[in-house]
């Protein structure tokens, strides 16, 4: 209702690019693959499970895609499809996956970055596919929330933030 | 609608705090984060310049728990109230579930409030989403102060209200948190529709969770 955010994620979603992304990170020798909604939500993670605190991480990765995506028009461009941020130890590469989601690929010393951007190409394109067929599903057979739902919720509301 | 993820049993909401600059958005963000339960809150991140003033954005993750099997998370943020932050200001309210506008309820700076929530409905339009439709409240923050407008001044200026064109939506609505005023009702023979309102001391927490309370609730009723 609230315009383009609406989506849900299944678990066979969640299979398909647990599919793909370990396929991806066993080709690349990169450790660990997350997706992240451009609303600064988490998706999914595959490979090896991140220290840090994921929730963070996925509202400051989509802020940083965010801020280059118009630094980009600036430059007269439609987007930068990718990022590249890179640490003494560890990196991290970005990829667009149709314009809804984003690759987060983090690798460390044990592969390179030409290494991680050839194997990410085959992985965008099937990435883009399962997406884009998600999205155009949408809104028609999610099965939303039982009815329980909102009182329970309105409980744990008045509970948490005080009654 | 937020994301419902099925995989992960997941459904996160966005809420964002908007307003002027030294309103109290962020204050808000920090009184939630020292006064709710540790286990229930997420790290909280500022990206702020040197003197405190929110460069981009804040954001606080506070878990709801299980819902019917689903982990219920909200997620807070503020935007940064200057002015001339408008681009990232428009970053954050992408995918947005619920806002809530915080006002400086001093006389001086309703000037500042009104281009903020000029601002407000501009940005809204140009991701396409419609404040009217989405849940959407006014806290009026600072009301300790002894400049602080009244707040039917601050009311007729910054929730004026829009028609209700939906005839099952045309009757009277009571106003939960004030009575004998109401959120939806007939005015010169129009039906008229205003965002809850709430009074705050952000500073000292007061009215803080009333407001936080309030858009959650109404965010999670989008859900069903």
């Amino acid at each position: 209702m609230s315009g383009a955010s609406s989506w849900s994620f299944r678990e066979d979603d969640a299979k398909r690019i647990q599919v793909i992304l370990s396929g991806f990170l066993g080709e690349s020798n990169a450790r660990t693959a997350l997706i992240v909604d451009r609303t600064g939500q988490m998706v999914t993670t595959v490979g090896q499970a991140p220290a840090f605190d994921p929730t963070a991480f996925a509202s400051l990765t989509a802020a940083d895609f965010s801020a280059n995506d118009q630094l980009a028009r600036m430059l007269g461009e439609s987007e930068f499809g990718a990022l590249f941020h890179q640490g003494e130890r560890e990196s991290m590469y970005l990829a667009d996956i149709a314009r809804r989601v984003i690759l987060v690929v983090l690798f460390d010393n044990r592969t390179t970055l030409g290494l991680v951007k050839l194997r990410v190409k085959t992985a965008v394109v099937q990435l883009t596919q399962v997406f884009t067929e998600m999205f155009s599903r949408d809104g028609t057979s999610a099965p939303g929330v039982e009815s329980e739902f909102l009182g329970e919720a309105e409980d744990e509301i008045d509970k948490l933030f005080g009654a | 609608m937020s994301m419902i993820n099925y995989a992960s049993r997941e459904i996160n909401c966005k809420l964002v705090y908007y307003g002027p600059g030294l309103g109290g958005k962020t204050t808000n963000l920090e009184h939630v984060y020292n006064k709710v339960a540790p286990a229930a809150r997420g790290k909280m991140i500022s990206l702020a310049t040197e003197t405190e003033r929110t460069l981009f954005f804040d954001f606080l993750p506070v878990d709801l728990g299980t819902i019917r099997g689903f982990k219920v998370k909200f997620h807070l943020y503020t935007v940064p109230g200057q002015v001339y932050y408008n681009a990232s200001r428009k970053l954050i309210l992408k995918g947005v579930d619920g806002v809530v506008f915080v006002a400086d309820s001093q006389i001086e700076r309703m000037d500042a409030n009104l281009e903020a929530m000029q601002n407000l409905y501009e940005n809204m339009i140009q991701h396409g989403y419609d404040l009217a439709k989405i849940p959407f409240a006014i806290q009026y923050n600072k009301r300790d102060l002894p400049n602080a407008a009244p707040i039917a001044e601050l009311q007729a200026a910054l929730n004026p209200g829009w028609p209700v064109t939906d005839p099952m939506k045309q009757r009277p609505l009571p106003d939960p948190q004030h009575d004998s005023e109401f959120l939806i009702s007939q005015e010169d023979g129009q039906w008229i529709e205003r965002a809850p309102y709430f009074e705050a001391v952000a500073l000292t927490g007061d009215g803080v969770f009333d407001t936080l309370k309030g858009i959650s609730k109404n965010v999670v009723k989008t859900l069903g």
